[in-house]
């Protein structure tokens, strides 16, 4: 049976790590989104589930326990936001080269730099364009409610198996603070050895006779061969791009207007075509919940319907290049948004397409 | 006697006195010929078979000379970035607690870039081996200052000899580990004489005794060669070992 709960999205990611039969979560505390360890110390999931809860020495140190869970086939969490991300990077690099699959959360905040603790979404870069080295994608979940924060745990991991690929669920500080009804998802058990190998596969280093074992490394030093690893890469990912890619669209029959815009910002935009409603201005709303793979083809669609695309986002102007190379010059694109932990208003949003398409 | 005796032949019933373990590939080393790495491959892949662990066991590789020491222990491995080795191996052995892990890690590995790592995976305790090779330069990129170089010792970015004013003493990263609540054993081993094998191979048995033992963390520092880094012959650098090395990294148990 669901549960229903008030909860700030931060520990409603947190209790659905548990739910989910997560095997360990490895972290390092930061503003805004330190609830997740909090949550997790509090909660002793070693007493509900098994699960192995350990705050890292760092950033980076957490990452690689992860790499180390992730390649002994178990599922492997870790949370952080921007500055931390950028000290994962490097591991991040590393579980894609290596293909093994983990759901990551960022909740963003603004920077560069220390930045500020406030909401940002500056960080789509870093996340969808690599962040780290070497060609290597992440499937990016970005949650627009407290609800997602929860049920992109189990879509994450779903994907994160089935692609051998890391997750992240690109989030924010509005997202991770807010408090929101949830429903939570039913207690899953933990698999066994058996069960792993059994749905995912064999390829986990959990000690193996010679002749079966199981090595995990990103490492090809004879280029033909690295070159080679690459092409599989690459073949997984247009896979991705061909199944994966999810969305959803608010108000978009007969819009004149597309807003394009994701996480908190995209709850801010729902308002938005509400105003707009009053001053008859028709505006829809196309709210990529898959970062990577984007909605190209579907905002490629909708460019023939509208007379304008404005990309709306916490930042200056990043998913706005993915918009942009998605209409291919069909219709104009603008990007707005606030940034430096500055939320736009729903007012602010309207005046801004306003000001780009129709004055 | 003739040219074609065949492998039966030599090995009869009760004939074998030695075998190469099963826990090596046969893989050719990509080791310079002369260096200690293989010896200490050889020596740890020996006393997991030795113990009876071998399918139990999960290694981690680093960034190094030893970065495809995968190619040559016959076990479960993985490659961890540069100097994360102990944050891997607590990853694997928080979920694992009844298998054997270890970290086989380089001086630049272990002592530079993963200190972090490496200092509070010893002060968690965390329940693993670490084997660490001290040869005082960084080998696999081109025999580069280490932080174990030592005074005035030369390499390609301390081509006048090491500067302890500018750059720092050779770090005695074992004795720091020592202070260590969390660590149960730390030893400096050494692989050059055929004595010295069998007491490293000693060290090595009893830090995974240890861990078998869920005593803690036991960190096995075998001071090795470089002779290519260090632009000597295998002969000479082995001797060069015993009159500079040692005075500095003296051999024997520190902790446990």
């Amino acid at each position: 049976m669901k549960e229903l709960k008030l909860m700030k999205g931060n520990e409603a990611f947190a209790e659905a790590v548990i739910r989910e039969g997560v095997d360990a979560y490895f972290g390092y505390p930061i503003t805004p989104q330190s609830e997740v360890i909090e949550y997790l110390m509090l909660e002793e999931p070693h007493k509900r589930t098994g699960m192995v809860v350990l705050q890292a020495e760092s950033e980076i140190g957490a990452i690689h326990m992860v790499y180390g869970a992730a390649g002994a086939g178990k599922k492997a969490v870790t949370s952080s936001s921007s500055p931390g991300i950028s000290l994962k990077q490097e591991g991040i690099s590393y579980l894609a080269g290596s293909e093994l699959p983990c759901v990551m959360l960022n909740v963003v905040r603004g920077g560069p730099g220390l930045g500020t603790i406030q909401p940002s979404q500056a960080d789509y870069f870093q996340t969808v364009k690599g962040g780290g080295h070497g060609d290597y994608k992440l499937i990016v979940l970005a949650p627009a409610s407290v609800q997602e924060m929860a049920d992109f745990v189990e879509d994450g991991f779903e994907l994160a198996f089935k692609y051998r690929n890391p997750v992240m669920i690109l989030s924010d500080g509005l997202i991770g603070q807010m408090m929101e009804k949830v429903y939570l998802k039913p207690q899953k058990p933990r698999l066994t050895d058996e069960e792993i190998r059994e749905k995912y596969g064999n390829w986990a280093t959990i000690g193996h006779k010679p002749s079966e074992r199981n090595i995990i490394t990103s490492l090809e030093l004879k280029s033909e061969r690295q070159e080679k690893h690459n092409q599989k890469l690459q073949a997984k990912y247009r896979k991705v791009e061909k199944n994966e890619v999810r969305f959803e669209k608010i108000n978009c029959e007969n819009a004149d207007y597309l807003l394009v815009a994701y996480g908190s910002s995209a709850r801010i935009c729902q308002k938005t075509i509400q105003l707009g409603k009053e001053k008859g201005i028709n505006i829809g709303l196309l709210r990529p919940i898959t970062l990577w793979p984007f909605p190209s083809e579907e905002i490629n669609k909708m460019a023939d319907n509208v007379k304008g695309i404005l990309s709306v986002e916490l930042s200056t102007g990043q998913m706005v290049e993915d918009v942009k190379l998605a209409v291919n010059g069909k219709v104009p694109v603008e990007h707005y948004g606030r940034f430096g932990g500055m939320i736009h208003s729903p007012d602010e949003v309207l005046e801004a397409l306003e000001e780009k398409f129709i004055k | 006697m003739s040219n074609n005796i065949t492998p039966e032949e030599i090995i009869k019933n009760g004939t074998l006195v030695f075998e190469k373990t099963k826990l090596m590939t046969d893989a050719h080393l990509s080791y310079c010929p002369g260096c200690g790495h293989g010896v200490a491959h050889r020596i740890t892949m020996e006393v997991l078979e030795e113990m009876g662990v071998g399918d139990q066991a999960i290694g981690i590789a680093p960034v190094g000379c030893s970065v495809l020491a995968y190619d040559f222990m016959n076990i479960d491995m993985q490659q961890a970035a540069h100097g994360r080795a102990p944050a891997v191996a607590t990853g694997i052995k928080r979920l694992y607690p009844d298998k054997f892990v270890f970290t086989y890690q380089g001086d630049g590995d272990l002592a530079a870039i993963g200190t972090n790592e490496t200092i509070h995976a010893c002060n968690r305790g965390e329940n693993i081996v670490i084997i660490f090779i001290n040869n005082g330069i960084y080998g696999m990129t081109g025999g580069q200052m280490a932080p174990t170089t030592l005074g005035g010792m030369k390499s390609s970015t301390s081509p006048y000899g090491r500067d302890l004013g500018m750059t720092g003493h050779p770090i005695k990263i074992t004795e720091m580990m020592a202070t260590l609540p969390g660590v149960c054993y730390a030893t400096r081993q050494a692989v050059h004489k055929p004595g010295l094998v069998r007491k490293a191979k000693k060290a090595i048995r009893k830090a995974f005794e240890n861990q078998k033992d869920k005593k803690g963390l036991s960190i096995v520092e075998i001071v090795s060669n470089c002779n290519s880094g260090w632009k000597m012959s295998p002969v000479k650098s082995n001797e060069w070992l015993e009159e500079n090395m040692l005075p500095v990294f003296p051999l024997g148990d520190i902790k446990g």
